[in-house]
């Protein structure tokens, strides 16, 4: 691969984004996006695993052997899930509180092995740290969209104030009760892969 | 990529667990002040939650202020003094008989704190921390009582693990908002209160006893019961709130 670090920074953003192109790491994406508080935090916290754990990866990738390299790998990314997970129970006590489960289950989001995988163990730690950051802020993008999307029609408020008065709160919108389940996202992850393949002809897969 | 051999595998992996165990023993060891602090912090936001008295944006610290912390024991329902709190620090709890532990607790302390609301000198709300098995997880809630200790002035449940958005509920403050105005026991003196199915009747006598249930929660509902059971009962609170009454009585 012969990106440049620009190139590698925006690329995984639109054009070889790791939930819409490659279909990765959907699990979290369901499940943190009813409101944009929680995706927003959940999205910083993958961002700064995935560019950590890639950029340590990267760093040690002469000395692990092939052979346990998988192990090693989950055990830098656990580390620090770990790490993220007690820094936010000590300073954003409310918000640990309500991403819970999630934020462990970082650890089994496969966007966060897959580039260490399949680019930090052959890359610089520079270029992975970079890519890191890329991808996460590519699974960002798509957590905040799909969050946006829910958290607006279905419980009428964007990040905790409201925009549109509900109608049990004596306003005039109606909730949409099927946003509020996380099954809502898997059809807004669609229509956003959709509408990112329509855009650019060439994420389309061959038959 | 390094060459493989059976002893390099070995102490890359050891090397590696080595630093990544170091690491987390720091982080954990050095964040637990600022983790207990919040704990606390929102273990007395709920108190206040539970008695009505939170009020966003305020400092949790002050509106607790007035609030008065004194430890009980279960058993004979009797205040400790400070005396008694120093010598016996660390008191053992003891192993429930499977027929009396109806809530799943398997152990039970020898004394609890109880968080007690003063109004004009006389006492107007007393909070009571309780907890139960329910689907997954134990649950843990504040009881705030009226004065006249049968009516539930308002319950927060505070740590939980249960399914969310099913059984995970019992958070939504809306649902707790429900409980306010209840009422534990009947005027015989028998714990009547528990979590029905559907949606509690609006009229009638019986409206006073039951709280709404939850949809596709029926588990977490019935351990809710449970633990009200339990912890108004005679191994949980209840010794302590025979002792308040006789004690107004003879007050005059």
């Amino acid at each position: 691969m012969a990106d440049t670090k620009k190139e590698l920074f925006l690329i995984p953003i639109f054009r070889r984004n790791p939930i819409a192109l490659l279909v990765l790491g959907v699990c979290s994406a369901l499940a943190v996006t009813g409101q944009m508080i929680t995706a927003f935090v959940m999205s910083i916290c993958v961002m700064l695993v995935v560019a950590f754990s890639s950029m340590t990866i990267s760093l040690v990738r002469t000395q692990i052997p092939s052979s346990v390299r998988i192990g090693l790998q989950i055990t830098v990314i656990a580390t620090l899930v770990i790490m993220v997970d007690q820094i936010l129970k000590a300073y954003a006590f409310e918000l640990s509180k309500q991403l819970s489960i999630y934020v462990g289950l970082i650890i089994t989001n496969c966007i966060v092995m897959g580039r260490a995988e399949g680019y930090a163990m052959n890359n610089t730690p520079i270029s992975s740290f970079i890519d890191g950051i890329g991808n996460g802020l590519g699974y960002g993008f798509i957590l905040m969209s799909v969050s946006f999307v829910r958290e607006l029609l279905g419980a009428g408020t964007l990040f905790g104030y409201e925009v549109l008065p509900l109608t049990s709160n004596g306003g005039w919108y109606v909730r949409n009760g099927l946003l509020v389940l996380p099954a809502s996202a898997f059809f807004l992850i669609a229509l956003l892969i959709w509408l990112l393949r329509s855009l650019d002809p060439e994420q389309q897969e061959k038959n | 990529m390094a060459k493989d051999s059976i002893f390099r595998s070995y102490y890359t992996v050891l090397l590696l667990a080595l630093v990544c165990s170091a690491l987390i023993a720091v982080t954990a060891v050095g964040l637990r002040p600022q983790q207990e602090s919040n704990r606390l912090q929102d273990r007395r936001k709920n108190i206040l939650y539970a008695a009505g008295l939170y009020e966003k944006g305020k400092n949790i610290d002050e509106l607790f202020a007035p609030i008065e912390t004194r430890y009980i024991e279960l058993a004979t329902g009797l205040y400790l003094s400070a005396e008694q709190l120093d010598s016996k620090s660390k008191p053992k709890g003891r192993v429930l008989e499977s027929e009396e532990d109806i809530a799943g607790l398997h152990l039970l302390e020898q004394y609890s704190p109880v968080y007690l609301v003063k109004q004009n000198g006389k006492l107007s709300q007393i909070i009571l921390p309780v907890r139960g098995k329910g689907l997954w997880s134990t649950m843990y809630a504040y009881v705030a009582i009226d004065s006249d200790l049968t009516t539930i002035r308002g319950i927060s449940f505070y740590e939980h693990g249960e399914t969310p958005g099913l059984g995970g509920e019992i958070e939504n403050r809306k649902w707790q908002e429900g409980w306010q105005g209840k009422k534990l026991y009947t005027p015989d003196g028998g714990m009547e209160l528990r979590v029905i199915k559907g949606t509690a009747e609006a009229t009638g006598d019986k409206r006073l006893y039951q709280i709404d249930g939850l949809s596709g929660a029926t588990l977490t509902a019935k351990g809710v019961s449970k633990l009200m059971e339990f912890w108004f009962g005679e191994h949980g609170f209840k010794p302590y709130l025979l002792q308040l009454k006789n004690r107004d009585k003879s007050n005059g």
